[in-house]
Protein backbone atom coordinates (compact mmCIF):
# COMPACT_ATOMS: atom_id res chain seq x y z
CA UNK A 1 0.00 0.00 0.00
CA UNK A 2 3.04 2.24 1.04
CA UNK A 3 4.05 1.83 -3.03
CA UNK A 4 1.01 2.90 -4.22
CA UNK A 5 0.70 5.69 -2.04
CA UNK A 6 4.51 6.52 -3.50
CA UNK A 7 3.22 6.07 -6.91
CA UNK A 8 0.59 8.23 -6.33
CA UNK A 9 2.23 10.90 -5.27
CA UNK A 10 5.33 10.86 -7.75
CA UNK A 11 2.28 11.12 -10.53
CA UNK A 12 0.64 13.96 -9.24
CA UNK A 13 3.90 15.48 -8.68
CA UNK A 14 5.56 14.84 -12.12
CA UNK A 15 2.14 16.06 -13.40
CA UNK A 16 3.02 19.52 -12.34
CA UNK A 17 6.83 19.21 -13.60
CA UNK A 18 5.17 18.22 -16.69
CA UNK A 19 3.07 21.21 -16.90
CA UNK A 20 5.89 23.55 -16.59
CA UNK A 21 7.66 21.14 -18.72
CA UNK A 22 5.55 21.55 -21.59
CA UNK A 23 5.44 25.64 -21.70
CA UNK A 24 9.70 25.22 -21.99
CA UNK A 25 9.06 22.52 -24.62
CA UNK A 26 6.26 24.39 -26.17
CA UNK A 27 8.06 27.66 -26.61
CA UNK A 28 11.48 25.78 -27.69
CA UNK A 29 9.77 24.26 -30.67
CA UNK A 30 7.80 26.91 -31.87
CA UNK A 31 10.22 30.46 -31.00
CA UNK A 32 13.19 28.13 -31.09
CA UNK A 33 14.27 29.61 -27.93
CA UNK A 34 14.81 28.43 -24.68
CA UNK A 35 12.92 30.95 -21.99
CA UNK A 36 14.67 30.79 -18.78
CA UNK A 37 12.30 33.19 -16.90
CA UNK A 38 9.78 30.01 -17.49
CA UNK A 39 10.02 29.04 -13.90
CA UNK A 40 9.59 33.01 -12.64
CA UNK A 41 6.39 33.26 -14.07
CA UNK A 42 5.52 30.53 -11.72
CA UNK A 43 6.74 32.65 -9.14
CA UNK A 44 4.91 35.68 -10.18
CA UNK A 45 1.44 33.09 -10.30
CA UNK A 46 2.18 32.31 -6.77
CA UNK A 47 2.94 35.79 -5.56
CA UNK A 48 -0.64 36.63 -7.42
CA UNK A 49 -2.15 33.89 -6.13
CA UNK A 50 -1.16 35.16 -2.47
CA UNK A 51 -2.32 38.45 -2.66
CA UNK A 52 -5.54 37.61 -4.06
CA UNK A 53 -6.25 35.28 -1.81
CA UNK A 54 -5.86 37.99 1.05
CA UNK A 55 -7.73 39.97 -0.47
CA UNK A 56 -10.80 38.02 -1.54
CA UNK A 57 -10.77 34.86 0.19
CA UNK A 58 -11.54 33.10 -2.42
CA UNK A 59 -8.97 30.71 -4.09
CA UNK A 60 -10.67 30.10 -7.43
CA UNK A 61 -10.98 34.07 -7.74
CA UNK A 62 -7.23 33.66 -6.72
CA UNK A 63 -6.07 31.49 -9.48
CA UNK A 64 -7.99 33.05 -12.21
CA UNK A 65 -6.01 36.25 -11.71
CA UNK A 66 -2.95 34.47 -11.69
CA UNK A 67 -3.99 33.19 -15.27
CA UNK A 68 -4.53 35.89 -16.60
CA UNK A 69 -1.66 37.69 -14.81
CA UNK A 70 0.87 34.90 -16.16
CA UNK A 71 -0.51 35.33 -19.35
CA UNK A 72 -0.29 38.91 -20.06
CA UNK A 73 3.38 38.90 -17.97
CA UNK A 74 4.63 36.06 -20.71
CA UNK A 75 2.91 37.84 -23.79
CA UNK A 76 4.63 40.69 -22.66
CA UNK A 77 7.72 39.35 -21.91
CA UNK A 78 7.78 37.64 -25.43
CA UNK A 79 6.92 40.93 -26.91
CA UNK A 80 9.21 43.60 -24.95
CA UNK A 81 12.58 41.12 -24.77
CA UNK A 82 12.05 38.06 -27.13
CA UNK A 83 10.73 39.68 -30.33
CA UNK A 84 13.18 41.73 -31.03
CA UNK A 85 15.44 39.26 -31.14
CA UNK A 86 13.69 37.26 -33.55
CA UNK A 87 16.81 36.11 -35.87
CA UNK A 88 19.69 37.25 -33.27
CA UNK A 89 22.39 34.19 -32.40
CA UNK A 90 20.53 32.26 -29.68
CA UNK A 91 23.51 33.03 -27.25
CA UNK A 92 21.70 36.74 -27.27
CA UNK A 93 17.96 35.52 -26.70
CA UNK A 94 19.56 33.18 -24.08
CA UNK A 95 21.22 35.62 -22.25
CA UNK A 96 18.16 37.75 -22.47
CA UNK A 97 15.95 35.09 -21.02
CA UNK A 98 18.03 34.83 -18.14
CA UNK A 99 18.12 38.52 -17.55
CA UNK A 100 14.06 38.45 -17.55
CA UNK A 101 14.28 35.77 -14.71
CA UNK A 102 16.74 37.52 -12.70
CA UNK A 103 14.42 40.75 -13.28
CA UNK A 104 11.36 39.16 -11.93
CA UNK A 105 13.01 37.83 -9.03
CA UNK A 106 14.42 41.15 -8.25
CA UNK A 107 11.03 42.90 -8.94
CA UNK A 108 9.71 40.08 -6.62
CA UNK A 109 12.25 40.45 -3.71
CA UNK A 110 11.54 44.35 -3.89
CA UNK A 111 8.20 44.30 -3.77
CA UNK A 112 6.93 41.16 -1.53
CA UNK A 113 10.14 41.23 0.83
CA UNK A 114 12.67 38.41 0.82
CA UNK A 115 11.66 36.50 3.68
CA UNK A 116 9.49 33.39 2.96
CA UNK A 117 5.79 33.71 2.57
CA UNK A 118 2.93 30.85 3.86
CA UNK A 119 -0.16 30.58 1.24
CA UNK A 120 -2.63 28.22 2.82
CA UNK A 121 -5.93 26.95 1.16
CA UNK A 122 -7.28 25.43 4.08
CA UNK A 123 -6.70 21.80 4.93
CA UNK A 124 -8.37 19.12 2.32
CA UNK A 125 -8.70 16.20 4.24
CA UNK A 126 -7.54 12.82 3.33
CA UNK A 127 -9.23 10.00 1.25
CA UNK A 128 -9.23 6.71 2.16
CA UNK A 129 -9.56 3.67 0.12
CA UNK A 130 -9.60 1.19 2.00
CA UNK A 131 -6.04 0.71 3.76
CA UNK A 132 -5.00 3.24 0.64
CA UNK A 133 -5.22 6.82 2.74
CA UNK A 134 -3.90 9.52 0.41
CA UNK A 135 -3.99 13.23 0.38
CA UNK A 136 -7.05 15.00 -1.06
CA UNK A 137 -4.96 17.51 -2.62
CA UNK A 138 -2.44 14.79 -4.43
CA UNK A 139 -5.56 13.26 -6.15
CA UNK A 140 -6.86 16.62 -7.01
CA UNK A 141 -3.29 17.46 -8.61
CA UNK A 142 -3.16 14.68 -10.23
CA UNK A 143 -6.86 14.46 -11.70
CA UNK A 144 -6.63 18.32 -12.74
CA UNK A 145 -2.60 17.83 -14.57
CA UNK A 146 -4.34 14.77 -16.26
CA UNK A 147 -7.25 16.41 -17.39
CA UNK A 148 -5.31 19.66 -18.69
CA UNK A 149 -2.78 17.66 -20.47
CA UNK A 150 -5.62 15.54 -22.58
CA UNK A 151 -6.87 18.80 -23.04
CA UNK A 152 -4.29 20.41 -24.63
CA UNK A 153 -3.12 17.48 -26.56
CA UNK A 154 -6.31 17.48 -28.01
CA UNK A 155 -6.36 21.20 -29.23
CA UNK A 156 -2.60 20.99 -30.24
CA UNK A 157 -4.07 17.79 -32.68
CA UNK A 158 -7.45 19.00 -33.89
CA UNK A 159 -7.93 22.68 -33.89
CA UNK A 160 -6.88 24.95 -36.45
CA UNK A 161 -4.38 27.14 -34.31
CA UNK A 162 -2.96 23.93 -32.61
CA UNK A 163 -2.15 22.33 -36.14
CA UNK A 164 -0.69 25.95 -37.10
CA UNK A 165 1.20 25.21 -33.73
CA UNK A 166 2.84 22.18 -35.23
CA UNK A 167 3.34 23.74 -38.39
CA UNK A 168 5.27 26.62 -37.41
CA UNK A 169 7.49 24.24 -34.89
CA UNK A 170 8.28 23.05 -37.96
CA UNK A 171 8.50 24.59 -40.66
CA UNK A 172 8.22 28.65 -40.12
CA UNK A 173 8.34 29.75 -43.58
CA UNK A 174 5.77 27.36 -45.27
CA UNK A 175 3.30 28.25 -42.16
CA UNK A 176 3.55 31.80 -43.64
CA UNK A 177 2.84 30.53 -47.18
CA UNK A 178 -0.49 29.07 -45.65
CA UNK A 179 -1.61 32.53 -44.73
CA UNK A 180 -0.95 31.74 -40.90
CA UNK A 181 0.48 35.06 -39.00
CA UNK A 182 3.53 32.75 -37.65
CA UNK A 183 3.75 35.95 -34.71
CA UNK A 184 0.54 35.44 -33.48
CA UNK A 185 0.71 31.51 -33.48
CA UNK A 186 3.89 32.11 -31.37
CA UNK A 187 2.18 34.85 -28.70
CA UNK A 188 -0.96 32.71 -28.69
CA UNK A 189 2.33 30.24 -27.15
CA UNK A 190 3.39 32.26 -24.73
CA UNK A 191 0.45 32.24 -23.39
CA UNK A 192 -0.43 28.57 -23.65
CA UNK A 193 2.82 28.11 -21.50
CA UNK A 194 1.87 30.90 -18.87
CA UNK A 195 -1.57 29.84 -18.20
CA UNK A 196 0.20 26.33 -17.12
CA UNK A 197 2.62 27.86 -15.60
CA UNK A 198 0.11 29.31 -13.06
CA UNK A 199 -1.79 26.61 -12.35
CA UNK A 200 2.07 24.68 -12.00
CA UNK A 201 2.30 27.54 -9.28
CA UNK A 202 -0.89 27.01 -7.61
CA UNK A 203 -0.58 23.27 -7.74
CA UNK A 204 3.18 23.33 -6.27
CA UNK A 205 1.67 25.85 -3.20
CA UNK A 206 -1.20 23.51 -2.34
CA UNK A 207 2.20 20.86 -1.91
CA UNK A 208 4.26 23.04 -0.42
CA UNK A 209 2.30 26.52 1.08
CA UNK A 210 5.45 28.40 1.05
CA UNK A 211 6.92 31.10 -1.08
CA UNK A 212 9.70 33.28 -1.85
CA UNK A 213 11.43 35.06 -5.28
CA UNK A 214 13.30 31.99 -6.11
CA UNK A 215 9.58 29.47 -5.71
CA UNK A 216 10.21 28.78 -9.68
CA UNK A 217 14.03 28.38 -9.74
CA UNK A 218 13.95 24.61 -8.93
CA UNK A 219 10.70 23.53 -10.30
CA UNK A 220 11.71 25.61 -13.70
CA UNK A 221 15.74 23.75 -13.78
CA UNK A 222 13.71 20.29 -13.07
CA UNK A 223 11.40 21.10 -15.45
CA UNK A 224 13.36 21.80 -18.57
CA UNK A 225 15.56 18.74 -17.12
CA UNK A 226 12.43 16.55 -17.65
CA UNK A 227 11.72 18.42 -21.22
CA UNK A 228 15.42 17.41 -22.19
CA UNK A 229 14.83 14.30 -20.74
CA UNK A 230 11.90 13.80 -22.83
CA UNK A 231 13.21 15.43 -25.93
CA UNK A 232 13.20 18.72 -25.91
CA UNK A 233 10.17 20.18 -28.69
CA UNK A 234 7.82 17.26 -28.04
CA UNK A 235 4.76 17.73 -26.11
CA UNK A 236 4.34 14.12 -25.12
CA UNK A 237 8.05 13.88 -24.34
CA UNK A 238 7.62 17.15 -21.97
CA UNK A 239 5.03 14.84 -20.17
CA UNK A 240 6.81 11.81 -20.37
CA UNK A 241 9.94 13.25 -18.61
CA UNK A 242 8.12 15.30 -16.08
CA UNK A 243 6.17 12.07 -14.69
CA UNK A 244 9.39 10.28 -14.71
CA UNK A 245 10.95 13.10 -12.74
CA UNK A 246 8.21 13.27 -10.34
CA UNK A 247 8.17 9.36 -9.78
CA UNK A 248 12.13 9.46 -9.44
CA UNK A 249 11.86 12.40 -6.97
CA UNK A 250 8.76 10.31 -4.66
CA UNK A 251 10.98 7.30 -5.08
CA UNK A 252 13.87 7.77 -3.95
CA UNK A 253 12.65 9.66 -1.43
CA UNK A 254 11.77 6.62 0.47
CA UNK A 255 14.69 4.82 0.95
CA UNK A 256 16.60 6.79 3.56
CA UNK A 257 20.41 5.56 1.81
CA UNK A 258 19.52 7.45 -1.33
CA UNK A 259 17.07 10.33 -0.07
CA UNK A 260 19.88 13.25 -0.15
CA UNK A 261 21.09 11.71 -3.58
CA UNK A 262 17.28 12.84 -5.63
CA UNK A 263 18.76 15.41 -7.44
CA UNK A 264 22.19 14.11 -8.31
CA UNK A 265 20.32 10.74 -9.48
CA UNK A 266 17.79 13.44 -11.60
CA UNK A 267 20.30 15.23 -13.41
CA UNK A 268 22.72 12.39 -13.34
CA UNK A 269 20.05 10.62 -15.49
CA UNK A 270 19.78 14.13 -18.06
CA UNK A 271 23.65 13.65 -18.27
CA UNK A 272 23.40 9.88 -19.41
CA UNK A 273 20.35 10.97 -21.99
CA UNK A 274 22.29 13.69 -23.38
CA UNK A 275 25.38 11.42 -24.03
CA UNK A 276 23.64 8.60 -25.32
CA UNK A 277 20.31 10.20 -27.00
CA UNK A 278 20.88 13.62 -27.34
CA UNK A 279 17.60 14.41 -29.41
CA UNK A 280 15.92 13.12 -25.64
CA UNK A 281 13.58 10.04 -25.30
CA UNK A 282 10.47 11.16 -27.61
CA UNK A 283 12.30 13.25 -29.28
CA UNK A 284 12.63 13.16 -33.21
CA UNK A 285 15.86 13.25 -34.78
CA UNK A 286 15.24 16.50 -36.87
CA UNK A 287 16.63 16.12 -40.40
CA UNK A 288 19.09 18.95 -41.23
CA UNK A 289 17.82 21.06 -43.86
CA UNK A 290 19.74 22.06 -46.97
CA UNK B 1 -2.54 46.14 -66.32
CA UNK B 2 -0.29 43.47 -65.02
CA UNK B 3 -1.43 41.15 -62.16
CA UNK B 4 1.77 41.36 -60.77
CA UNK B 5 4.44 43.58 -61.14
CA UNK B 6 8.21 43.59 -60.28
CA UNK B 7 10.05 46.87 -60.61
CA UNK B 8 14.05 47.44 -60.06
CA UNK B 9 13.85 44.66 -57.38
CA UNK B 10 16.81 44.78 -55.44
CA UNK B 11 17.62 42.27 -52.56
CA UNK B 12 20.86 41.42 -50.31
CA UNK B 13 22.14 38.74 -48.43
CA UNK B 14 24.25 40.92 -45.96
CA UNK B 15 26.47 42.58 -48.34
CA UNK B 16 26.15 40.57 -50.70
CA UNK B 17 23.85 41.99 -53.35
CA UNK B 18 21.67 38.75 -54.60
CA UNK B 19 19.27 40.80 -56.85
CA UNK B 20 20.98 43.88 -58.82
CA UNK B 21 17.76 45.78 -59.34
CA UNK B 22 14.88 43.01 -61.88
CA UNK B 23 11.76 44.03 -63.56
CA UNK B 24 9.29 41.97 -64.80
CA UNK B 25 5.41 41.54 -64.67
CA UNK B 26 2.96 38.70 -64.41
CA UNK B 27 -0.21 39.54 -66.51
CA UNK B 28 -3.57 37.70 -65.43
CA UNK B 29 -3.81 34.36 -66.93
CA UNK B 30 -0.27 33.85 -68.04
CA UNK B 31 2.62 31.59 -67.56
CA UNK B 32 5.68 33.35 -66.89
CA UNK B 33 8.94 31.42 -66.00
CA UNK B 34 12.05 32.76 -64.78
CA UNK B 35 14.91 30.49 -65.84
CA UNK B 36 18.09 30.87 -65.16
CA UNK B 37 21.20 28.73 -63.53
CA UNK B 38 21.63 27.32 -59.90
CA UNK B 39 22.64 30.69 -57.80
CA UNK B 40 21.22 33.52 -60.13
CA UNK B 41 18.67 34.52 -58.01
CA UNK B 42 15.70 32.76 -58.92
CA UNK B 43 14.73 31.84 -55.22
CA UNK B 44 15.67 35.00 -53.83
CA UNK B 45 13.53 36.55 -56.58
CA UNK B 46 10.09 33.83 -55.38
CA UNK B 47 11.02 35.10 -51.52
CA UNK B 48 11.20 38.55 -51.86
CA UNK B 49 8.14 38.75 -53.40
CA UNK B 50 6.33 36.41 -50.92
CA UNK B 51 7.87 38.71 -48.26
CA UNK B 52 9.19 35.97 -46.87
CA UNK B 53 12.96 37.87 -47.80
CA UNK B 54 13.12 42.08 -47.57
CA UNK B 55 13.92 44.06 -50.86
CA UNK B 56 16.35 46.36 -50.09
CA UNK B 57 14.59 48.38 -53.39
CA UNK B 58 12.08 48.34 -55.33
CA UNK B 59 8.80 47.65 -55.33
CA UNK B 60 6.10 44.69 -55.72
CA UNK B 61 2.85 45.56 -56.91
CA UNK B 62 -0.18 42.73 -56.87
CA UNK B 63 -3.14 43.70 -58.11
CA UNK B 64 -2.33 47.14 -58.39
CA UNK B 65 -1.81 46.94 -54.24
CA UNK B 66 1.97 47.67 -53.34
CA UNK B 67 2.90 44.38 -51.23
CA UNK B 68 7.00 44.95 -50.87
CA UNK B 69 6.94 45.35 -47.11
CA UNK B 70 3.34 43.14 -46.64
CA UNK B 71 4.40 40.28 -44.66
CA UNK B 72 3.98 36.76 -46.28
CA UNK B 73 1.05 35.36 -44.35
CA UNK B 74 -0.95 38.57 -45.84
CA UNK B 75 0.24 37.94 -48.97
CA UNK B 76 -1.36 34.75 -49.18
CA UNK B 77 -4.80 36.41 -47.65
CA UNK B 78 -4.82 38.51 -51.08
CA UNK B 79 -4.94 35.54 -52.97
CA UNK B 80 -1.36 34.39 -54.18
CA UNK B 81 1.00 32.10 -53.13
CA UNK B 82 3.82 29.83 -53.63
CA UNK B 83 4.77 25.96 -53.73
CA UNK B 84 8.22 26.73 -52.48
CA UNK B 85 11.54 24.56 -53.51
CA UNK B 86 12.08 21.75 -52.37
CA UNK B 87 8.52 21.08 -51.19
CA UNK B 88 8.57 22.06 -47.86
CA UNK B 89 5.60 19.68 -47.01
CA UNK B 90 4.47 19.64 -43.17
CA UNK B 91 6.67 16.44 -42.42
CA UNK B 92 5.13 15.48 -38.67
CA UNK B 93 1.02 16.33 -40.20
CA UNK B 94 -0.52 13.87 -42.33
CA UNK B 95 -1.62 14.02 -45.63
CA UNK B 96 -4.71 15.06 -45.13
CA UNK B 97 -3.60 17.59 -42.24
CA UNK B 98 -1.40 18.95 -44.61
CA UNK B 99 -4.05 19.96 -47.33
CA UNK B 100 -5.92 21.26 -44.21
CA UNK B 101 -3.42 23.55 -43.60
CA UNK B 102 -3.55 24.81 -46.79
CA UNK B 103 -6.93 25.92 -46.33
CA UNK B 104 -6.36 27.82 -43.39
CA UNK B 105 -7.58 31.06 -45.08
CA UNK B 106 -10.65 29.55 -46.19
CA UNK B 107 -13.83 30.05 -44.02
CA UNK B 108 -16.61 27.70 -46.41
CA UNK B 109 -15.79 24.25 -44.64
CA UNK B 110 -17.96 22.72 -47.07
CA UNK B 111 -15.69 24.02 -49.81
CA UNK B 112 -12.71 22.75 -47.97
CA UNK B 113 -14.00 19.05 -47.89
CA UNK B 114 -15.32 19.40 -51.81
CA UNK B 115 -11.57 20.55 -52.19
CA UNK B 116 -9.59 17.84 -50.33
CA UNK B 117 -11.89 15.27 -52.06
CA UNK B 118 -10.63 16.71 -55.52
CA UNK B 119 -7.33 16.41 -54.73
CA UNK B 120 -7.75 12.96 -54.06
CA UNK B 121 -9.06 12.43 -57.43
CA UNK B 122 -6.29 14.35 -58.86
CA UNK B 123 -3.80 12.69 -56.66
CA UNK B 124 -5.08 9.03 -56.01
CA UNK B 125 -1.79 7.92 -54.29
CA UNK B 126 -2.38 10.97 -51.52
CA UNK B 127 -5.89 9.37 -51.04
CA UNK B 128 -5.09 6.25 -50.53
CA UNK B 129 -2.49 7.62 -48.22
CA UNK B 130 -4.63 10.40 -46.42
CA UNK B 131 -3.60 9.66 -42.53
CA UNK B 132 -0.47 8.41 -43.29
CA UNK B 133 2.61 11.14 -42.06
CA UNK B 134 3.69 13.73 -44.54
CA UNK B 135 7.10 12.54 -44.21
CA UNK B 136 7.22 9.31 -45.18
CA UNK B 137 6.19 10.00 -48.83
CA UNK B 138 8.17 9.58 -51.70
CA UNK B 139 9.57 13.01 -53.16
CA UNK B 140 6.98 12.96 -56.29
CA UNK B 141 4.21 12.29 -53.57
CA UNK B 142 5.25 14.79 -51.46
CA UNK B 143 5.33 17.18 -54.39
CA UNK B 144 1.81 16.20 -55.45
CA UNK B 145 0.90 17.62 -51.79
CA UNK B 146 2.76 20.60 -51.82
CA UNK B 147 0.66 21.20 -55.16
CA UNK B 148 -2.47 20.42 -53.47
CA UNK B 149 -2.18 22.45 -50.71
CA UNK B 150 -0.90 25.55 -52.24
CA UNK B 151 -4.15 25.00 -54.25
CA UNK B 152 -6.28 24.39 -51.34
CA UNK B 153 -6.18 28.29 -50.97
CA UNK B 154 -7.96 28.89 -54.12
CA UNK B 155 -4.90 31.27 -54.81
CA UNK B 156 -5.08 33.64 -58.08
CA UNK B 157 -1.84 33.85 -58.94
CA UNK B 158 0.66 30.14 -58.04
CA UNK B 159 3.95 30.51 -58.28
CA UNK B 160 5.94 27.58 -57.74
CA UNK B 161 9.60 27.04 -57.38
CA UNK B 162 11.46 24.29 -59.08
CA UNK B 163 8.70 22.36 -59.03
CA UNK B 164 10.42 19.10 -61.09
CA UNK B 165 13.22 19.38 -59.00
CA UNK B 166 14.76 15.93 -57.87
CA UNK B 167 11.48 14.09 -59.63
CA UNK B 168 11.95 11.28 -62.21
CA UNK B 169 11.30 12.06 -65.91
CA UNK B 170 7.89 10.28 -65.70
CA UNK B 171 7.32 12.50 -62.62
CA UNK B 172 8.57 15.64 -64.21
CA UNK B 173 5.95 14.65 -67.11
CA UNK B 174 3.22 14.81 -64.55
CA UNK B 175 4.10 17.68 -62.55
CA UNK B 176 3.86 20.11 -66.11
CA UNK B 177 0.58 18.61 -66.77
CA UNK B 178 -0.72 19.71 -63.60
CA UNK B 179 0.26 23.02 -64.31
CA UNK B 180 -0.77 23.33 -67.70
CA UNK B 181 -4.51 22.19 -65.87
CA UNK B 182 -4.60 24.08 -63.02
CA UNK B 183 -3.36 27.04 -65.93
CA UNK B 184 -6.56 26.03 -67.33
CA UNK B 185 -8.69 26.47 -64.85
CA UNK B 186 -7.86 29.76 -64.65
CA UNK B 187 -5.26 30.22 -61.93
CA UNK B 188 -2.30 32.71 -63.17
CA UNK B 189 1.11 30.80 -63.12
CA UNK B 190 4.88 31.86 -62.20
CA UNK B 191 7.05 29.36 -62.62
CA UNK B 192 10.85 29.16 -61.83
CA UNK B 193 12.89 26.23 -62.92
CA UNK B 194 16.06 24.86 -64.16
CA UNK B 195 14.47 22.53 -66.61
CA UNK B 196 14.15 25.14 -69.29
CA UNK B 197 12.99 23.26 -72.44
CA UNK B 198 9.80 21.84 -70.59
CA UNK B 199 9.43 25.12 -68.73
CA UNK B 200 9.80 27.11 -71.58
CA UNK B 201 7.32 25.06 -73.83
CA UNK B 202 4.16 25.42 -71.49
CA UNK B 203 4.96 29.15 -70.95
CA UNK B 204 3.56 32.05 -72.82
CA UNK B 205 6.38 34.56 -71.96
CA UNK B 206 9.86 34.07 -70.38
CA UNK B 207 12.83 36.23 -68.54
CA UNK B 208 16.43 34.55 -68.31
CA UNK B 209 17.97 35.59 -64.90
CA UNK B 210 21.94 35.34 -64.98
CA UNK B 211 23.64 36.55 -61.66
CA UNK B 212 20.58 38.86 -60.16
CA UNK B 213 19.87 40.66 -63.49
CA UNK B 214 17.48 40.00 -65.74
CA UNK B 215 19.24 39.31 -69.33
CA UNK B 216 16.72 38.11 -71.74
CA UNK B 217 13.07 38.23 -72.30
CA UNK B 218 10.41 36.97 -74.66
CA UNK B 219 7.85 34.12 -75.45
CA UNK B 220 8.38 31.12 -74.52
CA UNK B 221 9.06 30.02 -78.05
CA UNK B 222 11.65 32.82 -78.67
CA UNK B 223 13.55 31.98 -75.48
CA UNK B 224 13.37 28.34 -76.85
CA UNK B 225 14.94 28.97 -80.16
CA UNK B 226 17.51 31.85 -78.97
CA UNK B 227 21.06 30.48 -79.22
CA UNK B 228 22.06 31.58 -75.93
CA UNK B 229 19.41 29.79 -73.95
CA UNK B 230 19.98 26.68 -76.13
CA UNK B 231 24.00 27.17 -75.28
CA UNK B 232 23.55 27.53 -71.45
CA UNK B 233 20.58 25.95 -70.67
CA UNK B 234 19.26 23.69 -73.04
CA UNK B 235 22.68 21.23 -73.79
CA UNK B 236 23.84 23.17 -77.13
Amino acid sequence: MDILTTLINGLSQGGVYAMIAIGYTMVYGIAKMLNFAHGDIIMVGGYTLLIFLNMTGNPLIAIAAAIVLCIVLGVVIEKVAYKPLRGASPLAVLITAIGVSYLLQSIAQITQGSNAKMVTFGDMGVLKFGELVIQTKTVVTLISTIVIMVALSIFIKYSKTGRAMIATSEDRAATQLMGINVNKIITITFAIGSALAALAGFFSLLETPQISSTFGAMPGIKAFTAAVIGGIGSIPGAMFGGILLGLIECFTAKVPAIAPYTGAIEFGILIIILLVKPSGILGKKRREKV
Amino acid sequence: MALLEVKDLEVYYGVIQALKGISFEVNKGEIVTLIGANGAGKTTTMQSIMGLIPAKAGSVTYNGQDITKMPGHKIVHLGMTQVPEGRHVFQELTVYENLIMGAYTQKDQKQVKRDIEEIYTRFPRLGERKNQIAGTLSGGEQQMLAMGRAMMCHPDLLMLDEPSMGLSPLLVDQVFDIIKDYHKQGTTILLVEQNAGKSLAVSDRAYVLENGRIVLSGTGEELLKSDEVKKAYLGG
